[in-house]
């Protein structure tokens, strides 16, 4: 445990050492980035033991503040969200010292840097901690540093907008998780996480307390209808700050979402309904949006929380599994969901470092005016191809071994007993399916439209390649994903020990349940593997047949038109353009028509628009309706001193006599 | 055993091919082509050159191979009847979906690179498409899973007796309606997309691999005569429920099941016109409600 406090002294460390170096951008970027390589390589070490070894580290130290201690607990399930957390904040660090370095001219770095060591700390800090004080305080220390991480670049007015959205948001969250911590305070006693475990939660406030977690860390996650700062702040956030949050920090919500679970017991029946409706429509809605998106961050951050939602679909599995004393459904579901948290921050992170890399090329992030970057940028674009199909929960990669084993957990026949379970197993395999298709359109519209194809801009034909700091981080994640896809079912014993760690005491040695994963994961790594042997084999065939024969280069056939023009290729919008039509009722999107009257119109624009439907249609009437009601206090803000001092007298009087009462 | 189906497939998928068009021909007065077409034309592919467009990168190239490649792995996986497949364990249906979903991302990429509006079309429309389809498949194989009470599908296949149709007959009849519009959707059959158009406008799969040719081209047709292959052991596993043990029975039996799949895919195309491309995905919708339907139907006893 020490190791892992050390290591998180090393990353604030860098970062002070680089806020203090004000005269030179490259020497603040030099200590982040050291700083942030050495701790988390540091903090890898206790880590992986705890995964490997399924053993639990804790410290325990007083600490001056009522109700609090400086407790940490380094438990598998702890374990499982820092090691992601440690892996891509330090891969983005590398991306990010060139990214971040362009913008030197006219502003420091020293903040960026220190900020971004203080989230990655303070992330680690919220998966160890032991007592609520502490948990909070850390979560409140990441809320804010990610605050000041987004709105690097707030010269632009719609970054301060973000910022200010998310800072809203986020603590609109915190004080649900609040009253979380007050409420399960006040039946424990204690604050610390060991003692309200053990002691348990009555059913009434159990209830009480799971709304309040799912409410307060879904906020964070990102679960609709709590994502509305998530399209705001990723896009806005520089690249490498966007892969973190995407990847680890909205992770950090399920990880207190499951944590909670820990404390409360067998689940109610409307718990797993209730988890599994919302990941439901997370997920469809969330694809939905995403492929009615123009600018590819927002797509890529809608596809954020189409993942949350595949993730809240397995909980929501496993919770079923819990409240029907089937721990063979249970396991998997759960072990499905941890192990999808491990591979989206994989693939999301490399996608986002993608993105990146494209809006350095080429200056802007919108799809439709890319093209043709695989021929200029190969290694960044296979990267992304790479990350594209792991998304998608294809074979080989990683993201089909997670996907599948959240289907084993409904294939169980436990849950075809009775209508009260076949139906949301029902409704996690369609959703699952549909969501899996969906992702498939959007992903091969965001590779396709980018990447493939003829420049659809001047900026897209003259893009450079990124530089080799950047492609570095991007390589070893595409590395990753078919690594730790072919290697899934190496990494069961370690999911297995997490599980234990939520199932608790129902869920009697999760390792014997998850053997049977293990020898399923390896049928599938041998099939895919033989897929690889299949495309090799017929590449080599094809490679003999056309040895002797004619092999030339000519136009794309286009039935005969003279004169074919880059304009006639398809756009992002078009391509999605069925979709996002027959979806319509919940993108609601803009369509300006051209209204063609003459018989030669000389020139006609058609637009299209996506609308932040739960922003526009949800939020903004709420918070004005807030702001009018608050309005009609107005009255009470007269600026004469004399009775605001009478505001203050009469309160103090108030709180005498409440305070005099209560005591006697 | 499994070996002698698997050879089966890969040598009789262009067959089926030949017997939807003799059909067709037959039905409409015609001599038609000769049954081996599907052959002839394999041959003549591959003994040819290629012309690639210089828009494409190596993606242009990958997706045939990817595609074939793909499919193959899925006929490793797929049980013909009674015989089981060369490779089976618990959720390997969940697999052989989304081995499919590979094939159909590789396609659509490769269609992309082309810059040709052309392509763009017909890989909107897959896209589009094939997103609806994906859960009628996977809910009608999770149907066979609950009816049968295992988890592999050569398990299922193995279990599919008359005894579980006397049984869950309802759902059963359910999942095969199912199927069979999944069948004439992913393999590009009228009412969904037409094999014989020539007009880009109308096409969906045809135009996405409009500027393949040679050995490619042999590659993606070789690869959709396996995809119908493919769905119709899927189909015609639940719809012949023929399990008497001896090898040669069952598998003549599944065979005669196949080609009369293929009539029935030629019947269905001489007798109907194209959809209209709006009414296409309430189809696929209704092919998935009636999955979602035989699930939920499907309880221990049948019907409540």
């Amino acid at each position: 445990m020490t190791l892992l406090l050390v290591a998180l002294a090393i990353m604030l460390a860098g970062g002070v050492l680089a806020l203090a170096s004000v005269s030179s951008s490259r020497l603040a970027t030099a200590f982040g980035v050291l700083g942030a390589l050495a701790g988390s390589a540091i903090g890898l070490v206790p880590v992986v033991q705890v995964l490997t070894a399924g053993t639990t580290i804790a410290l325990h130290l007083p600490w001056n503040v009522p109700y609090g201690s400086f407790a940490v607990t380094l438990d598998p399930l702890s374990a499982l969200f820092v090691l992601p957390i440690l892996v891509l904040t330090a891969l983005a660090a590398v991306y990010g010292a060139p990214y971040l370095l362009a913008h030197a001219e006219h502003r420091t770095l020293g903040p960026a840097w220190f900020f971004y060591n203080l989230l990655t700390a303070s992330m680690v800090l919220v998966a160890i901690a032991a007592n609520g004080v502490l948990f909070l305080v850390a979560w409140e220390v990441m809320s804010l540093s990610s605050f000041f991480l987004v709105t690097f670049d707030d010269e632009k007015a719609s970054v301060r907008e973000a910022g200010w959205t998310y800072l809203v948001a986020t603590h609109l969250g915190t004080a649900f998780l609040l009253v979380l911590f007050v409420v399960l305070g006040r039946q424990a006693g204690t604050l610390d996480f060991d003692a309200i475990a053990t002691q348990g939660v009555l059913p009434g406030t159990a209830n009480l307390c799971f709304l309040l977690a799912l409410i307060g860390f879904g906020t964070k996650a990102g679960f609709i209808p709590l994502h509305v700062w998530l399209p705001e702040a990723h896009p806005a956030a520089p690249s490498h700050v966007s892969a973190v949050m995407s990847g680890v920090m909205i992770k950090t919500g399920i990880y207190g979402l499951v944590r909670t679970l820990t404390f409360l017991g067998t689940p109610a029946y409307w718990w797993a309904w209730l988890l599994i409706a919302v990941g439901l429509t997370s997920g469809i809605l969330g694809i939905v949006m995403a492929l009615a998106q123009k600018d590819l961050k927002r797509l890529l951050a809608y596809s954020s929380v189409e993942n949350i939602g595949i993730i809240g679909l397995g909980l929501g599995a496993g919770l079923l599994g819990l409240n029907e004393g089937q721990p063979a459904v249970a396991v998997l579901g759960f072990a499905g969901a941890l192990f999808h948290v491990v591979n989206h921050a994989i693939f999301k992170g490399m996608l986002f470092l993608g993105a990146g890399a494209v809006l350095n090329a080429t200056g802007t992030g919108e799809i439709n005016k890319q093209g043709g970057l695989m021929k200029r940028m190969p290694w960044e674009a296979t990267a992304f191809l790479i990350g594209a199909v792991s998304i998608c929960g294809l074979p080989p990669f990683n993201g089909f071994a997670g996907e599948f084993l959240i289907y084993l957990s409904t294939f169980n026949e436990e849950l075809a007993r009775t209508m009260d379970v076949a139906v949301p197993a029902l409704a996690v395999i369609a959703g699952l399916a549909l969501i899996g298709g969906l992702a498939l359109a959007c992903f091969t519209k965001a590779f396709g439209i980018i990447f493939l194809g003829e420049p659809r801009s001047d900026s897209a034909a003259s893009a450079q390649p990124a530089p080799a700091l950047m492609r570095g981080p991007m390589i070893v994640l595409a590395i990753l994903c078919p690594l730790v896809g072919m290697m899934s079912p190496l990494l069961i014993p370690a999911l297995a020990s997490a599980v234990q760690v939520i199932g608790g005491p129902n869920v009697r040695l999760a390792a014997s349940q998850l053997s049977g994963a293990t020898s399923v994961l390896t049928s599938v790594v041998v099939t895919t593997s033989i897929l690889i042997g299949l495309v090799i084999a017929l590449a080599l065939l094809r490679r003999m047949l056309l040895a002797n024969r004619s092999v030339r280069a000519s136009e794309t056939w286009g039935c005969g038109y003279v004169r074919p023009t880059v304009r006639m290729q398809y756009t992002g919008t078009s391509f999605s353009q069925p979709l996002t039509d027959w979806f319509q009722p919940i993108v609601q999107g803009t369509k300006t028509e051209p209204v063609i009257a003459e018989y030669f119109p000389q020139g006609a624009a058609l637009a299209v628009k996506p609308r932040e439907v739960w922003r526009e249609r949800l939020y903004a009437p709420l918070f004005t309706g807030f702001g009018v009601c608050l309005g009609k206090l107005r009255w009470l803000q007269h600026g004469r001193a004399q009775l605001y001092v009478l505001y203050i007298a009469l309160t103090m009087l108030f709180l005498l006599i409440w305070y005099l009462g209560i005591s006697a | 055993m499994s070996m002698v189906h698997l050879l089966l497939a890969l040598v009789g998928a262009p067959f089926l091919l030949g017997v939807i068009n003799r059909t067709k021909a037959v039905l409409a007065g015609r001599v038609g082509q000769p049954l081996l077409q599907g052959y002839f034309d394999l041959w003549k592919l591959l003994h040819k050159g290629a012309v690639y467009s210089r828009t494409t990168t190596w993606i242009f190239r990958a997706g045939p191979i990817v595609g074939l490649a793909a499919v193959l792995t899925a006929l490793v996986l797929l049980p013909l009847g009674n015989a089981p497949a060369l490779l089976a364990f618990p959720g390997d249906l969940v697999l052989l979906a989304y081995l499919l979903g590979l094939a159909r991302f590789f396609t659509v990429a490769a269609a992309l690179d082309t810059g040709s509006s052309f392509e763009g079309m017909g890989a909107s429309r897959e896209a589009f498409f094939s997103a609806l389809a994906e859960p009628a498949l996977l809910l009608g194989l999770a149907t066979l899973v609950r009816e049968t009470g295992q988890l592999s599908l050569s398990a299922v296949y193995a279990n599919l007796t008359a005894g579980v149709w006397a049984n869950g007959g309802l759902s059963l009849t359910l999942v095969s309606v199912a199927l069979v519009v999944l069948l004439l959707a992913e393999n590009c059959r009228i009412p969904v997309d037409d094999p014989n158009t020539h007009l880009e406008l109308t096409m969906i799969h045809e135009v996405m691999v409009l500027d393949h040719g040679g050995p490619d081209f042999a590659f993606i047709l070789y690869a959709a005569a396996l995809k119908l292959w493919l769905f119709s052991a899927l189909l015609v596993g639940i719809v012949v429920p023929v399990r008497s043990g001896v090898f040669i029975v069952d598998t003549a039996v599944a065979i005669l099941g196949l080609l009369a799949t293929a009539v029935l895919v030629g019947l269905v195309e001489s007798m109907m016109a194209r959809l209209r491309l709006v009414r296409v995905p309430q189809l696929l919708v209704g092919a998935t409600a009636l999955a979602a339907l035989a699930l939920v139907l499907e309880k221990q006893g049948g019907l409540p």
